[in-house]
């Protein structure tokens, strides 16, 4: 009988797992013992870190996007559907525009974050992002026309998808207005909702002189509550009101609907075994990535590890051999500190991150990385 | 402290600071005025935490009750 593994999510953490698979079951792909199928609810594969550079007008949206059947291995079977509900008692998935069904003997869940600006009143009017790709077009549309007047990054959601990233957005519109001569008349102001600048403490302690050094107004303890478009000013739950004439937002994040609809977890985030990564409410049923609430950064560096793990641990189940692999935590980040120079951090469950001194090394590092991602994507790297 | 009654719960024990704290705020943006929270935590951070959040948004920390291994924060919304 072949044994069906099913994949729901065809971003890093989906599409790495997938390959993994294509290559560690080769011998039972072959045979037809083992089918993996890939889902995904759009033909391509985005790869988000681009977004970041978009409003710098320093790249286009589509080097983020490759076709799904050109990355996936032909051993993997790619269905492009939506799935809009899943059965963990019958094992089955549920197909929204064709009401068909799939049975799976083992599912894994890769489905990642969503954004919710609507939680706040006044958000999707007021507020820009570079969480999207219409979001980050549309922030290059104003930023590049943006001479003076005050910038807001306001980190509204969290967790959410790149913990580095709004550091890095800040970071890097200071030395662009410098470069350009234009950072006297530009001010910069930083929000995050709780009483440092970054979730976890090592990167906040180091990122704060930084911010302090280069003028880079901080406001903590503060929860965007709502956003005023035509007064151009955004009010916290601790009573702060900040004036604006350009709003960018780290929008509130979610899961996809389907997780809470199927008993798995809160917000569309799987509760998982935070070293195996196996559901805990369900058999048979692996997460990872963002849609896994391990405690870790959504970062595509931690699906991908996390891929790795699910890999081998399918690998061994179906080989009916205990599975002994297990994600020990590990993150790596590179954090831009500029236009030309950059930061790298590497951490797990039991280590906590040492940012490296920023370096254009460093910097040139990650847009090289950034460049070789299709490699990682294709299971080679 | 048992004798104060919460309107919702929020079971934060297990996550990772500030997984805690943002857990908590989370679940005061959707409460209503008058409303208390009880935050279930076995982060020593949210002991810090937790207070100077209250005290910064205006909220009320009632009480904090030790528990074997975790804490439980109780907060009213103003």
């Amino acid at each position: 009988m072949t044994e069906h593994v099913v994949i729901v999510g065809g971003g890093t953490g989906g599409t790495v797992l997938a390959n993994d698979l294509a290559d560690r079951l080769e011998p039972e792909l072959d045979a037809g013992d083992v089918e993996v199928t890939l889902i995904n609810d759009d033909p391509d594969h985005v790869y988000k870190p681009v977004w970041l550079y978009v409003p710098f007008g320093q790249r286009e949206p589509d080097d983020g996007r490759r076709a799904l059947d050109e990355l996936v291995d032909d051993a993997i079977d790619l269905r492009i559907d939506r799935v809009s509900g899943i059965d963990t008692e019958s094992q089955r998935l549920r197909f929204g525009g064709s009401g068909q069904s799939m049975e799976y003997d083992r599912l894994v869940l890769a489905t990642g974050s969503t954004l919710e600006p609507d939680q706040i009143p006044g958000l999707a009017a007021g507020g820009h992002d570079y969480y999207s790709e219409s979001g980050a077009t549309a922030l290059r549309d104003e930023l590049l026309s943006f001479t003076e007047g005050e910038i807001v990054l306001s980190v509204i959601g969290t967790p959410h998808m790149c913990p580095a990233a709004p550091l890095e957005f800040v970071f890097m519109a200071d030395d662009w207005f410098r470069e350009r001569g234009l950072r006297e008349d530009v001010e910069v102001t930083y929000t995050y909702p709780i009483q440092r600048v970054h979730g976890n403490p090592h990167i906040a302690e180091w990122a704060r002189p930084i911010m302090d050094e280069r003028d880079i107004n901080v406001e903590t303890f503060f929860n965007a509550e709502s956003v005023d478009p035509d007064a151009e000013t955004i009010t916290s739950m601790e009573g702060t009101e900040l004036d604006y004439d350009l709003l960018v937002s780290i929008p509130p994040h979610g899961g996809v609907d389907l997780i809470e609809d199927a008993g798995l977890g809160d917000d569309g985030w799987v509760d998982v075994d935070k070293h195996t990564l196996e559901a805990e409410a369900a058999e048979s049923v692996y997460a990872l990535g963002d849609t896994a609430d391990t405690g870790v950064p959504n970062a595509g560096s931690v699906a991908h590890y996390q891929a790795g793990v699910v890999g081998r641990r399918l690998a061994s189940e179906i080989r009916g051999r205990p599975a002994t692999a297990t994600y020990d935590g590990k993150t790596l980040c590179f954090i831009e500190t500029g236009m030309d120079a950059a930061s790298f951090v590497e951490f797990d469950y039991e280590t906590p991150p040492s940012p490296a001194p920023p370096s254009e090394k460093l910097h040139w590092s990650k847009l090289a990385y950034n460049e070789s991602y299709w490699l990682t994507a294709r299971g080679l790297l | 402290m048992t004798d104060i009654e919460p309107d919702a719960t929020v079971d934060a024990r297990g996550a990772a600071c500030p997984g805690p704290l943002m857990d908590l705020i989370g679940n005061v943006r959707s409460a209503e005025s008058g409303d208390v929270i009880r935050l279930l935590s076995d982060t020593d951070q949210s002991l810090t935490d937790v207070p100077e959040w209250a005290e910064e948004a205006g909220n009320e920390l009632l009480g904090v009750e030790e528990l074997d291994d975790h804490n439980a924060f109780y907060v009213e919304k103003a």
